[in-house]
C-alpha cells in the first residue's frame, strides 16, 4: 500500500482508486469521457425522439411481465373463471389466459393497461419525431440513413402493433386479422400461397396466434433493438443538428453535455414517459376485451376499429370505392388490394425516398448540420403539409362511423366527405401553407428592413402619424436595415431585444419579474454571459476536421 | 257463468209461484185486501226479478256473442276506459299520420294495424313518437306521455288493431353468458360489442342500449322498431330474449375496472386520449423542460 507512489494527478478517493483499477484493465475512460461530453442542442423539439425511446423500454418491461401469463395457444376451452358474463362460453386458450390475467393476475391488468397505452404513445412519439425531422430538414446528408432507418423502424412498429393487437384473440381483434387475411388474399397471384403460408391453411387454423406471438415477443422486437440501436449509434456518430443561431454553425453543435445536464433531462424525460404511461394504465381503461367477447369468426361487432395507426389503411379502405377487377378465367383483383397494400406500399415508398427524391429536384448535395426553418422551404413544408392532411383525411374516415353516430352526421355524408375531401384538401393544404410561409419570409425580412415595431406612435409636423421602428442593426441613408437574414429566428418584440431590461426565456412566456432581471443584471455586470452553452465540433465521420475535446478539454461551469 | 245463471234461477221461481198461488186466495175481503197487499207487493218483486232476469239474460247473451267476449265485468269496464281515454290521446296525437282507423297516411306513417301494444310501448316510452318531422330515423325526445296515458294508447291500439304485447314477470330471467353469445351474434353488428350503438346508412342508426327498461329492450326485440330486423319467438324464444335482456342490462350496470371507460368505444376513443392527453402532456412536459436549461 504504501509502496507505490501515487502519481500526480491519481484519484485518491476510494471510488476514483476503483475507477482507475477498471480503466487500467479495460481502458474506457477516453470513449466514456468522449460520450459523456457529447453535447445536445438545447430544443424541446430534439427531445420527441425520446419519447419513443423510453416508450419503448416501457414495452420491454411491461410486455415480459405480460409474458408470464398468457398462453398463445388457439385450443379450445370453456371458461370457468371471475368473470360472470363470460362463464360457461367456449374461446380460445389465448383468450381465456388474456382474461386470467386481467382479472386474477395481480397488477396483471394495470400492466396490461400500460403495455396497450404505451404502445400507442411509442408509435405517436416516433410519428411527431418524423414529422419535426421532415420539416426542419434535419434528414439531409449526412442524415439519410438515420432516415431510412427511422422509417423502417416505424414500418416494424406498425407491424409490432398488428401482431400486438391480435394476440387476445377478442371479437375485435379477430375481426383485424380477417381484415389481415383479406387483404394478403387480395394480393395478386400470389395471394392464396401467401395466405396459406402465414395461416398454415385457410382462415383462421390453429397456427395463427402462436406464430403472431413469436412475431411480437422476438423476431420484431430483435430486429427493432438492433435498428434503435443502429439508430442512436450514427446519431452520437453524426452528432445533432442545430438550429441555426447566434454561435451555431455548420461546424459545431451547442447545447449541453450528455453529462451531467442532459443526463438529467434525459432521466426527467423517462420518469415523465413512464409516469403518464402508469397513469393512463390506472385510470383509463383500454381495449377491454372482456366486453368484446371471444372471437367467432360468426359474430362481428359495429365499431370494429384498428388501433390509431392503422387507421388510416382502415379510412382508405373505406373510401376506395369497390372496384374490382374481373379477369378472363375467373381470376379477379379485389377493389381491397389498391387502398392497403398499393395504398400504404406508395406511402412508405415515398416517406423512404424522400431525402433521395429531395436531394435529386433540389441539386443540394452538400452536407448540413444547421436546421431550416420550415418557412425558409416552402416547397417542402407544402408538400409535407399535404401528406399530413391527406394521411388526416384517411385517418378521420377510419373512425368515420362512430363520428357519424355521435355527432348525428349522415355515414354516407361522412364518406363522401372523406373521398372528396382526400382529394381537394391537401392541394389546398398545399397553397394555404406555400402562402403562410411566404408570408412569415416577408415579415422576417420587413423586421430586418424597418425594425421591430416598437408601438410607438409619432406624429410628424406635417402632421402624418408614423409608428417607430426600433432597427436591428446599422442603417442606411434611407433608414434601412443592412442585416442579412441567417435563417435563425428573428426578433420581433422590443422586449426580445432588450426592451425590457432582457428577454429572460419562461414557461411559454418570458418571464420579466424584476428579481429575475436583477440576477441576470448582475452576472452581466460581473463579465459573464447570462446564459452559458457549451460547445461541441462537428466531425460528422471526418476525424480530421474534428475539433474532438481534447483531454481537457472538460466542460467549465459557469461561476458565479 | 254458471253462478250467474244460478242466482238469477231462484227469483225466477219465486215470481212463477207467486203468480199460481193468487188464484185460489181472493175468497175473503181481509183475505182480499191482505192479499191485495202481498200481492202488491209480490208484483213489485216479481217485476223487480223479472227486469233482473232479463238484464242478466241480456248480459249472458251478449257476452256470448259479442266479439273479444271479456268475462270479469269489473274489468271490462276499466279496459273500456282506458281504450277510450286512449282514443281520446290518439286523436289528439297520432291521427295525423297514422289516420282515423289505425290504417296509416300515405308518407306520413305506417299502418298500426298488427304492431300490438309492445311497439306502442316502445315508440312512445323512448320518447320517439310523437314525431316531431320526418327524419332518417325518429329520434329519442323527451317522453310527453305519463305511464297511465302510455297504457291507455296500448289499450287502444290493442283492442283496434291487435298484435304482440310484452309479457309480465321478470325479464332478466335468462343465462346470462347465453344472452351475451346471443347478443354478439344478433345484436352487436348494429348496436356495437355492449349496446353502446353504431351508425347505419344514410342518417340511420342503430342507438345505444344505455338506460333502457327492459320491457323497452324486450319490446324493441318483438316489434323491429325503425330500420331493427324483428326478432320473432320463433328467432328468438321469450327465454332467449330474457337472457339477452340479462346481459345487456348487466353489462350496462357493470363496472369498468381498467378505470375511466372512454365510452366503451374502442380504439378510436382510446387513439383520441392518447393523441390529446397524452401526446399533450408530454408535450407540455418538454416545453418546460426546454425551459428548464
Amino acid at each position: 500500500m504504501a509502496t507505490t507512489t501515487a502519481a500526480p494527478g491519481a484519484p485518491t478517493t476510494k471510488i476514483g482508486q476503483a475507477a482507475l483499477e477498471v480503466d487500467d484493465r479495460l481502458i474506457v475512460a477516453g470513449p466514456l469521457r468522449r460520450t459523456l461530453n457529447k453535447v445536445f442542442p438545447d430544443h424541446w423539439s430534439f427531445l420527441l425522439g425520446e419519447i419513443a425511446l423510453y416508450a419503448f423500454m416501457i414495452l420491454l418491461v411491461s410486455g415480459t411481465y405480460l409474458t408470464f401469463f398468457y398462453d398463445a395457444s388457439m385450443e379450445e376451452v370453456v371458461y370457468e373463471g371471475v368473470y360472470a358474463p363470460l362463464r360457461g362460453v367456449e374461446m380460445s386458450a389465448a383468450y381465456e389466459s388474456t382474461l386470467g390475467l386481467s382479472f386474477d393476475v395481480r397488477g396483471g391488468l394495470l400492466i396490461r393497461q400500460i403495455h396497450h397505452w404505451a404502445a400507442l404513445l411509442f408509435v405517436a412519439a416516433i410519428v411527431i419525431h418524423l414529422i419535426r425531422i421532415f420539416f426542419t430538414g434535419a434528414f439531409r446528408r449526412p442524415r439519410e440513413t438515420n432516415w431510412l432507418i427511422g422509417v423502417v423502424l416505424l414500418v416494424l412498429a406498425l407491424l409490432m402493433g398488428v401482431t400486438g393487437y391480435s394476440l387476445p384473440d377478442d371479437l375485435l381483434s379477430g375481426t383485424g386479422l380477417r381484415i389481415i387475411s383479406a387483404i394478403i388474399l387480395s394480393l395478386p397471384v400470389i395471394g392464396t400461397w401467401a395466405h396459406w403460408a402465414v395461416f398454415n391453411g385457410d382462415y383462421v387454423g390453429t397456427e395463427i396466434i402462436g406464430r403472431f406471438y413469436i412475431a411480437h415477443v422476438l423476431i420484431i422486437p430483435a430486429i427493432l433493438l438492433a435498428l434503435i440501436a443502429a439508430h442512436l449509434l450514427i446519431l452520437v456518430k453524426q452528432k445533432h443538428t442545430q438550429f441555426p443561431g447566434a454561435g451555431r454553425t455548420e461546424h459545431n453543435v451547442v447545447g449541453n453535455r450528455l453529462f451531467p445536464t442532459f443526463a438529467g433531462k434525459a432521466t426527467a424525460l423517462l420518469f415523465i414517459v413512464f409516469g403518464l404511461c402508469a397513469a393512463l394504465g390506472g385510470l383509463v381503461q383500454i381495449n377491454p376485451i372482456w366486453l368484446w367477447g371471444p372471437y367467432n369468426p360468426a359474430q362481428v361487432s359495429a365499431g370494429s376499429q384498428p388501433d390509431w395507426y392503422i387507421g388510416f389503411l382502415d379510412g382508405s379502405t373505406r373510401l376506395f370505392p369497390a372496384w374490382d377487377i374481373n379477369l378472363p378465367g375467373d381470376y379477379t383483383i379485389p377493389a381491397l388490394f389498391w387502398p392497403t397494400v398499393v395504398g400504404a406500399g406508395l406511402m412508405f415508398t415515398v416517406l423512404a425516398l424522400y431525402p433521395m427524391i429531395e436531394r435529386k429536384l433540389t441539386g443540394d448535395t452538400a452536407s448540413h448540420h444547421l436546421l431550416q426553418r420550415p418557412r425558409d422551404v416552402p416547397v417542402r413544408t407544402s408538400v409535407g403539409a399535404m401528406a399530413l392532411t391527406f394521411y388526416v383525411v384517411l385517418w378521420i374516415s377510419g373512425g368515420n362511423d362512430l363520428i357519424a353516430d355521435k355527432f348525428d352526421i349522415s355515414l354516407n355524408a361522412m364518406t363522401w366527405f372523406g373521398r372528396i375531401g382526400c382529394l381537394v384538401l391537401p392541394p389546398f393544404a398545399y397553397w394555404m401553407t406555400y402562402r403562410l410561409c411566404l408570408g412569415l419570409q416577408r415579415h422576417d425580412r420587413e423586421v430586418l428592413e424597418h425594425g421591430i415595431e416598437t408601438g410607438v406612435i409619432r406624429r410628424l409636423p406635417s402632421g402624418e402619424f408614423i409608428e417607430v421602428h426600433q432597427p436591428l442593426g446599422p442603417v442606411d441613408e434611407h433608414g434601412h436595415g443592412q442585416l442579412a437574414y441567417g435563417g435563425a429566428s428573428v426578433p420581433k418584440k422590443m422586449n426580445q431585444v432588450g426592451g425590457a431590461r432582457r428577454a429572460i426565456k419562461g414557461f411559454f412566456k418570458p418571464i420579466e419579474e424584476p428579481a429575475e432581471v436583477q440576477r441576470q443584471a448582475e452576472l452581466e455586470a460581473r463579465g459573464l454571459e447570462a446564459e452559458q452553452s457549451d460547445r461541441q465540433t462537428i466531425s460528422s465521420g471526418r476525424p480530421s476536421e474534428g475539433g474532438r475535446p481534447s483531454e481537457g478539454g472538460r466542460p467549465q461551469a459557469p461561476r458565479d | 257463468m254458471s253462478t250467474t245463471n244460478a242466482s238469477s234461477e231462484a227469483p225466477l221461481e219465486g215470481g212463477r209461484r207467486g203468480l199460481l198461488r193468487r188464484r185460489p186466495a181472493a175468497g175473503t175481503p181481509a183475505a182480499a185486501a191482505r192479499d191485495r197487499r202481498r200481492s202488491k207487493q209480490r208484483r213489485r218483486l216479481a217485476n223487480v226479478a223479472g227486469l233482473m232476469a232479463a238484464l242478466v239474460l241480456t248480459g249472458v247473451g251478449y257476452s256470448a256473442f259479442a266479439p273479444g267476449a271479456i268475462a270479469a265485468d269489473e274489468q271490462s269496464s276499466t279496459e273500456s276506459i282506458a281504450v277510450e281515454a286512449g282514443r281520446e290521446l290518439y286523436v289528439l296525437s297520432c291521427i295525423t299520420c297514422h289516420g282515423s282507423n289505425l290504417q296509416g297516411v300515405e308518407d306520413r306513417g305506417p299502418s298500426l294495424i298488427g304492431v300490438g301494444s309492445a311497439s306502442v310501448y316502445f315508440q312512445v316510452s323512448t320518447g320517439r313518437m310523437p314525431l316531431v318531422r320526418q327524419e332518417a330515423q325518429a329520434p329519442e325526445h323527451p317522453v310527453i306521455f305519463t305511464e297511465a296515458e302510455i297504457a291507455q294508447l296500448m289499450a287502444y291500439v290493442q283492442a283496434n288493431g291487435g298484435g304482440p304485447s310484452i309479457p309480465s314477470g321478470d325479464l332478466r330471467d335468462g343465462e346470462l353468458a347465453e344472452g351475451g353469445e346471443l347478443f354478439r351474434l344478433n345484436c352487436a353488428s348494429c348496436h356495437n360489442f355492449v349496446g353502446e350503438g353504431g351508425a347505419l346508412s344514410s342518417g340511420k342508426r342503430a342507438p345505444s342500449l344505455d338506460g333502457l327498461t327492459d320491457e323497452q329492450i324486450y319490446a324493441a326485440m318483438l316489434t323491429g322498431p325503425e330500420n331493427m330486423p324483428v326478432f320473432g319467438d320463433n328467432q328468438l324464444t321469450p327465454e332467449e330474449k330474457r337472457s339477452v335482456i340479462d346481459y345487456v342490462q348487466t353489462i350496462q350496470d357493470q363496472a369498468d375496472p381498467g378505470g375511466a371507460a372512454i365510452g366503451r368505444a374502442g380504439p378510436v376513443a382510446e387513439g383520441l386520449v392518447i393523441w390529446v392527453a397524452g401526446v399533450g402532456a408530454l408535450l407540455f412536459g418538454i416545453f418546460w423542460m426546454g425551459t428548464k436549461a
